[in-house]
């Protein structure tokens, strides 16, 4: 029999025929861009990808890409990609969520579809501020920040999404950045390619309302001593001239110069596949200024799935007891007949 | 398995024929006055009664033993003819503490049988329920057929030299009640011996000791010169047919499950513990093997989205909750409307506002679910009348949801859902199928359109997975047709009228209103949900009486079967008794314009005949 020839999709087949309504100069485009570019590497069908999302500009994503598509309600995102995900384990199903989307009104959902290991892959898109609803607040903005909602100054201490979804056991953690654009497709591929829930926060500049909120991990002359690229197995390095590293005191991590008697050998080697998540919880709390904020994958390890597990009980039952048969289960247990 | 027992019981004593009955057993939350009652239920209709239930129970699991807070009562009305409710005043009392006396005396009639625990009757007890003196001992039960049984005591005698502490040994007191209970009815007590075995197979002192408790409490009926005879009930002249009883809950599990099968689709279950609906998620859970997924999520809200999720990936989707969740589903109801997806949304009532009274019942929530959502936001809604209705509700709400791709609304109440009646087993193969087409990619080259629509205005239910069909849903108002965002002036008032319009045609398959009596006359009593019963009983005997009264119940709510209006304008006055201050009078005179009498009560209980009777006369000529 002649193989088959499936069509090879570019990225471009991937792309709906609705105009993309975001900002001129927006960080999402570019999320877009890559998104595209990884269906495309994949080449999973088209018809076999769901995209849900919640509200917000992010949110909007769905209607971009010619695949199937939900663009739900504020916040519960992770709620209907889990009915989805039970009831048609063989879609590919991606969450598209923002920070004040997944943190503040979808805390509850997100906290939850973490620790369960629904097989989805939900993608952050945090910007550190409202952006549909034009710029108040949101749960990632730093203390202090002037926004619309807080003129004097935000007073409530900001959450940390990778923290957050290493204490809810995530099995795979990530972040990205919008700008750089090979990293982000290689960790938004990985993410895809994950068993089990990923996530994956992606810095994203909003032009219009946060502008610059990322300067330090995307300004060409200060990236490198701000961010720090990490990878499973090697040592943290990180610095214009490769020349500092991220070294354990105790439990602490701190800065130190390689050279002058400290090498490689004294730094902190990331494991992504530790089986304890305190390593990754550990660089998830490295913050601008003081640290270099890690990007990459954090977390990637084998957990039972939620989606699995349940379709195995489901064919667990019909193996033991057989497919249901509504006559017998009507006259199971006591009945009565009248002539 | 099909069985007919006969009355075991050797009668040397007179046996009085009585044509029915209805008896409630009272006591601590803690004393197994539920076990009791479903017994004696299940165990009369076994014999052929038509029986019909009403349990009622506090809030608390375990309110502080003794006290007036923590009364549970089941109360079981068993006939040789046809009933609808579960009894009006009781003829048998079984009270296993002073204060279940207290609370439920009030409703035994005069010259009723009252059997009281006497061994309860301690000074404690007595101060807790409020007693100053024995009620046991003075003159105020005079009006009653009192027998006073030391139930302790008798069930600890007949318990004795098994391996049993006090505490278990007391906790046999309920199947000594039952006993006693089965003894003053002629009933076998083999069903329960079976269940007994059943439910204990882990436990046998346990077992033995409620055997030996059971027959205990029969023997002292036979053997005691108190009573000097018992009643037998006939058995009802029931349809033809093999029946079971059944709970409101779950026949309507087993509705949802047969509808899935009849339309060829598996079953998924988003839902949040919440009484009186819960037993609905527990019952589903159960029968993995018969393709029901169910989902325990983390609130309600996550409960209706997964089920969105489901249905839009191709499920027969449902949501169980009761009030307060669907309150909290609200929003995402208004989505579903929006996507045009099918979904099964079951509000079990209870008594509100708020968290009010969980473990009553109440039909208050007509408004919430015709109105509590934002926007120009209609859905079809239906009501279950009696608990074996459930079954038959469900399959009836899932044919609407998916013919039309609507939500649908299903009302039930605690008192259907923990109530119970016998249920004529149905043939599957009896059962009308549900069709459910999916569309495949169009293949004369035209763009699939995800919001086209057919003769009764539903869209196409395209699933992820098929090729060529890839398309976005979403909150946002969309242009009809393609289903792309929309916010065109027109169009969104075109779609609004659209939506709305789609509902109203469900009108065109829900088939005519009956009136059970004359067309015309002076007065028709509307009702809908748990008051069908009495009203029905109500209506029968004013009818037998000569007066001009009919009984029309509603079970669409929205939309109102098409006659409806010509209906209400064909009779003088319209009387609807309903659990809640007016709900369904507003609608209806919102609608057609006439005037309605209501008959409204929130006090946690339905309706008594009496209560319905009374009113209708007082607006008879
Ligand atoms: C129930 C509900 N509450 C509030 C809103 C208004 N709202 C829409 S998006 C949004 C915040 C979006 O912020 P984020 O999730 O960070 O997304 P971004 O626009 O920044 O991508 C809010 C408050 C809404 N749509 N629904
Ligand atoms: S408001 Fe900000 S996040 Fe939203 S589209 Fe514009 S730039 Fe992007
Ligand atoms: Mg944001």
């Amino acid at each position: 029999m002649a193989p088959v020839e499936l069509p090879v999709l570019k990225p471009g087949d991937f792309g709906s025929d609705q105009d993309v309504r975001w900002c001129p100069g927006c960080g999402d485009y570019s999320i877009l861009a890559q998104m595209k570019k990884v269906m495309a590497a994949l080449a999973w069908p088209r018809e076999k990808t769901v995209f849900v999302s919640g509200i917000g500009c992010s949110s909007r994503f769905p209607y971009y890409m010619n695949t199937y598509g939900m663009h739900s309600i504020h916040g519960r995102a992770p709620a209907f990609a889990t009915g989805i995900k039970s009831c048609r384990p063989d879609l590919h199903v991606f969450v598209i969520t923002g920070d004040g989307d997944a943190l503040s009104i979808g805390g509850n959902h997100f906290m939850h579809v973490v620790r369960r290991n629904v097989n989805l892959n939900i993608i952050l898109f945090n910007n550190r501020i409202y952006g549909l609803t034009k710029g108040q607040y949101s749960p990632t903005s730093e203390l202090g920040k002037i926004t619309k909602s807080t003129p004097m100054g935000a007073i409530d201490n900001p959450m940390n999404p990778l923290s957050l979804a290493i204490g809810c056991e995530a099995t795979f953690v990530a972040r990205s950045i919008d700008v750089h654009i090979k990293h982000l497709a290689d960790t938004l591929k990985r993410a895809a390619e994950h068993p089990g829930v990923s996530f994956v926060e992606v810095y994203q500049n909003c032009n219009v309302f946060n502008d610059g909120a990322y300067k330090y991990a995307t300004d060409k002359s200060v990236k490198s001593d701000n961010i720090i690229e990490i990878e499973h197995g090697k040592p943290l390095i990180f610095g214009k001239n490769r020349d500092k590293g991220i070294r354990l005191n105790g439990m602490q991590p701190e800065v130190v110069e390689l050279g002058k008697g400290i090498t490689e050998d004294d730094l902190l080697f990331h494991d992504e596949l530790a089986p304890e998540p305190t390593l990754a919880y550990l660089l998830s709390r490295m913050r601008y200024p003081e640290f270099p904020e890690p990007i990459g994958v954090l977390r990637c390890v084998d957990a039972p799935r939620y989606d699995e597990l349940l379709n195995e009980q489901v064919a667990q039952a019909r193996a033991e007891k057989g497919e249901g048969d509504l006559d017998k289960l009507f006259r199971s247990g006591d009945t009565w007949t009248v002539e | 398995m099909s069985t007919e027992f006969e009355s075991e019981t050797d009668h040397s004593k007179a046996v009085l024929k009585i044509e029915e009955a209805t008896v409630r057993f009272c006591g601590d939350s803690g004393d197994g006055m539920q076990l009791a009652g479903t017994q004696l239920t299940n165990t009369s209709a076994l014999a052929g009664n038509d029986v019909a239930t009403f349990p009622d129970f506090p809030a608390e699991i375990r309110a502080p033993r003794g006290t007036l807070a923590g009364v549970s009562g089941f109360q079981v009305h068993f006939s040789s003819t046809d009933i609808y409710t579960p009894g009006e005043t009781v003829d048998a009392l079984i009270a296993m503490n002073p204060a279940a006396l207290k609370t439920n005396i009030a409703d035994l009639k005069s010259g009723g049988v009252l059997i009281a625990n006497s061994d309860a009757f301690d000074k404690k007890s007595l101060e807790q329920a409020g007693y100053d003196d024995n009620p046991l001992d003075d003159e105020t039960l005079d009006s009653y057929q009192l027998f006073q049984v030391p139930m302790t005591d008798m069930t600890r005698r007949a318990v004795d030299g098994l391996d049993l502490s006090q505490k278990e040994a007391d906790r046999c007191r309920n199947f000594f009640a039952m006993g006693l209970a089965f003894w003053l009815y002629g009933r076998s007590l083999e069903p329960t011996r079976r269940f007994i075995d059943l439910k204990f197979k882990k436990l046998p002192a346990i077992a033995e000791a409620n055997r030996r408790a059971l027959a205990a409490g029969r023997n002292y009926g036979e053997t005691t010169d108190a009573f000097v005879s018992s009643f037998s009930v006939d058995k009802a002249k029931l349809s033809p047919g093999t029946y079971r009883n059944m709970t409101g809950n779950q026949a309507l599990a087993w509705g949802l499950m047969t509808a899935a099968k009849l339309s060829g689709k598996e079953l998924f279950l988003g839902s949040y513990p919440i009484t009186p609906a819960s037993d609905i998620l527990h019952e589903l859970s159960r029968y993995k093997n018969f393709g029901v997924r169910t989902f325990q999520a983390e609130d309600e809200i996550a409960a209706i989205c997964s089920a969105i999720g489901a249905a839009y990936s191709g499920h027969m989707a449902l949501t169980t909750s009761s009030g307060p969740g669907i309150a909290l589903k609200g929003e995402a109801m208004g989505l579903a409307v929006m996507l045009e997806l099918p979904l099964l949304v079951v509000n079990v009532q209870r008594g509100g506002p708020s968290t009010g009274l969980p473990t009553k019942t109440e039909q208050a929530d007509l408004l919430q679910v015709m109105f509590g959502r934002n926007g120009e936001c209609p859905l079809p809604v239906i009501s279950a009348r009696s608990p074996a209705d459930c079954f038959e509700v469900a399959i009836e709400a899932w044919r609407v949801a998916a013919r039309f791709m609507t939500p649908v609304m299903i009302l039930s109440d605690g008192y259907l859902a923990n109530g119970s009646e016998p249920w004529r087993i149905v043939n599957y193969q009896d059962l009308k199928p549900i069709p459910i087409t999916h569309p495949e990619a169009p293949t004369n080259g035209k763009p699939f359109l995800a919001y086209e629509r057919d003769e009764l205005l539903a869209r196409p239910w395209a699933i992820p997975g098929t090729p060529g069909l890839m398309h976005r849903v979403g909150g946002l108002e969309k242009a009809d047709g393609t289903g792309n965002v929309s916010y065109d002036p027109i169009n969104h008032q075109h779609m609004t009228d659209t939506r709305a319009q789609k509902v109203a045609n469900v009108a065109q398959v829900i088939g005519d209103q009956e009136v059970m009596g004359d067309p015309a006359g002076d007065l028709l009593v509307l009702s809908w949900g748990g008051p069908y019963g009495s009203c029905r009983t109500a209506v029968t005997r004013l009818q037998a009486e000569g007066h001009k009264v009919s009984h029309a119940h509603l079970r669409w709510l929205n939309p109102f079967p098409a006659n409806l209006g010509e209906i209400l304008r064909s009779f003088k006055k319209v009387l609807i008794p309903e659990l809640n201050m007016g709900q369904l009078s507003m609608l209806i005179r919102n609608q057609f314009l006439i005037d309605t009498i209501g008959l409204n009560k929130v006090q946690g209980k339905p309706f008594q005949v009496a209560e319905i009777i009374d009113k209708a006369e007082s607006l008879l000529p």
